[in-house]
């Protein structure tokens, strides 16, 4: 029996989407079987990050209408077998979607996969229901602005109302320099404010960006740090403790020494 | 002024503020007025006498809102009385129940987070916090084991003695009754252990350490404000 994990934010931009793209991607590295579902209903770009757009056929809208049936709708990934993705339809509006559909849908998928990654719109209306029903486990995104930990508090005052576990919390895009100057909000501000669980941290990198825009998630990458990031937080979904990632660069004379050999770090 | 009649129901004794009608709780509502009508139609102040205050104590009766008033009218009526108030030894259920709510302390325990706003009758003690954006009000106090961020409003009925507590103070906004304060614009650090409470002679909220709290609220520790309140 798999577990449902929503990613959620409440705001947009924050990087729900690409987080569930990796996400995915890490746990199905760590041979998991995993399916995305994507319930962004109108505004679809999951299946853009994963680099499978040009495959889809039928889409979430299309299950839940009964034109099709559920395995003929989700896109098998092309490097892996075991994770597929069930796209967002792009016509549709979002009231095409309710949350006893997906319910349905992800207790059906939930037979056959480990886990089931759904990406949730930003807002709090009928998409946030939809995603939201059926899922185990939330996991709530943010970046250290002030604007994105208010929805992002909004959001966890809303999934307490829900039948499931406290959410965890996922702070993105942490740029260090600006986070040691005191002009971003600091990590152990935002959990504190936010009361919740970390479960991992992301620090902004543009090969984030690179590699969503050739479909290719940042987490097949072997060391750029945010790929690391999302490995290490799908670890922590597994169950592994690993400890968060350190802000500091590695100075001194160990990284000169390094260097010197021609070690990268 | 003492009957020495054998039914008895009213007895009228003189105070220094005016007259004290004890009307016996036993007897039937009927017997108390007829009686009451007879000696008060003897002993009234005259007419260029002075008006006399007149409590009416009714032991252990409960009148309902006709009864009060048609007793009132034979009280007053024609008579240079006036009648001050009306003490009973009982209330209803009811209003009992209210009175508690109005003075009870409510504990919560959970985080008020953005967009939520936590609505108390009474006094609310919240252990947790309330983050930006969240709200809490209450009708009396407000003691937040916490921090506070976002905002709270005591005394939402008016009550301008009514007080915020926090163990950290950082609001948006501070209310009590009718009056309002806000954060600074500047960025700014919160307070520990500290009260808001509105100044009488500023006219404003102030904030202040808890502990002028002693002497500026006094009965905040007492029994009284519970009655006072009620």
């Amino acid at each position: 029996m798999g577990e449902a994990i929503v990613i959620t934010s409440g705001k947009g931009g924050v990087g729900k989407t690409t987080t569930t793209a990796n996400l995915g991607t890490a746990l199905a590295l760590m041979d998991k079987k995993v399916c995305l579902i994507d319930t962004d209903i109108g505004l679809r770009n999951l299946d853009v990050v994963m680099g499978l757009e040009n495959r889809i056929v039928y889409d979430i809208v299309d299950v839940i209408q009964g034109r099709c049936k559920l395995k003929q709708a989700l896109i098998k990934d092309k490097r892996f077998d075991y994770l597929a993705l069930l796209p967002a339809a792009q016509t549709s509006d979002k009231s095409a979607v309710t949350p006893d559909g997906m319910r349905e849908i992800i207790s059906e998928l939930k037979t056959e996969y480990d886990y089931i990654i759904i990406d949730c719109p930003a807002g709090i209306e009928q998409g946030y229901q939809n995603a939201v029903a059926g899922a185990d486990k939330a996991i709530v995104v943010t970046t250290p602005e002030k604007s994105s930990v208010r929805d992002a508090d909004r959001i966890i005052g809303l999934l307490e109302k829900e039948d499931m576990d406290p959410p965890s919390l996922i702070i993105n895009r942490i740029r260090k320099h600006m986070m040691k100057n005191g002009d971003m909000l600091d990590i152990d501000e935002i959990v504190q404010i936010l009361s919740i669980d970390l479960i991992g941290i992301v620090l902004d990198d543009d090969e984030v960006i690179k590699a969503s825009n050739h479909g290719e998630p940042v987490a097949f990458q072997p060391n750029t740090k945010a790929s690391i990031a999302y490995r290490n937080i799908a670890r922590r979904i597994l169950g592994e403790s690993v400890p968060l990632q350190s802000l500091e660069d590695e100075t001194g004379m160990f990284k000169k020494v390094k260097k010197f050999f021609g070690i990268r770090s | 002024m003492q009957d020495t009649k054998t039914k008895n129901y009213v007895t009228i004794k003189g105070t220094r503020d005016g007259l004290t009608l004890f009307i016996d709780d036993r007897c039937s509502f009927e017997d108390a007025c007829r009686e009451l009508e007879e000696k008060l139609s003897v002993n009234h102040p005259h007419k260029d006498e002075q008006v006399v205050n007149v409590t009416v104590n009714l032991g252990n009766r409960y009148l309902y809102k006709d009864q009060e008033e048609s007793l009132e009218r034979i009280i007053t009526e024609d008579k240079r009385f006036k009648v001050q108030s009306f003490d009973s030894n009982v209330i209803l259920r009811n209003e009992a129940i209210a009175m508690l709510e109005d003075t009870d302390i409510k504990v919560v325990n959970r985080i008020v987070r953005s967009g939520q706003v936590l609505e108390i009758k009474g006094d609310l003690l919240l252990i947790g916090d309330v983050n930006p954006g969240g709200k809490v009000v209450s009708t009396g106090n407000i003691y937040i084991m916490g921090s506070l961020h976002g905002i709270a409003h005591a005394g939402v009925n008016g009550d301008q003695n009514a007080i915020i507590t926090a163990s950290y103070m950082n609001p948006s906004q501070l209310r009590i009754a009718d009056y309002i304060s806000r954060a600074p614009d500047y960025e700014s650090d919160g307070v520990y252990m500290e009260c808001g409470l509105i100044d009488s002679e500023k006219d404003k909220i102030i904030i202040d350490r808890l502990q002028v709290l002693a002497h500026k609220r006094k009965s905040l520790s007492g029994f009284e404000r519970r009655i006072s309140n009620g």
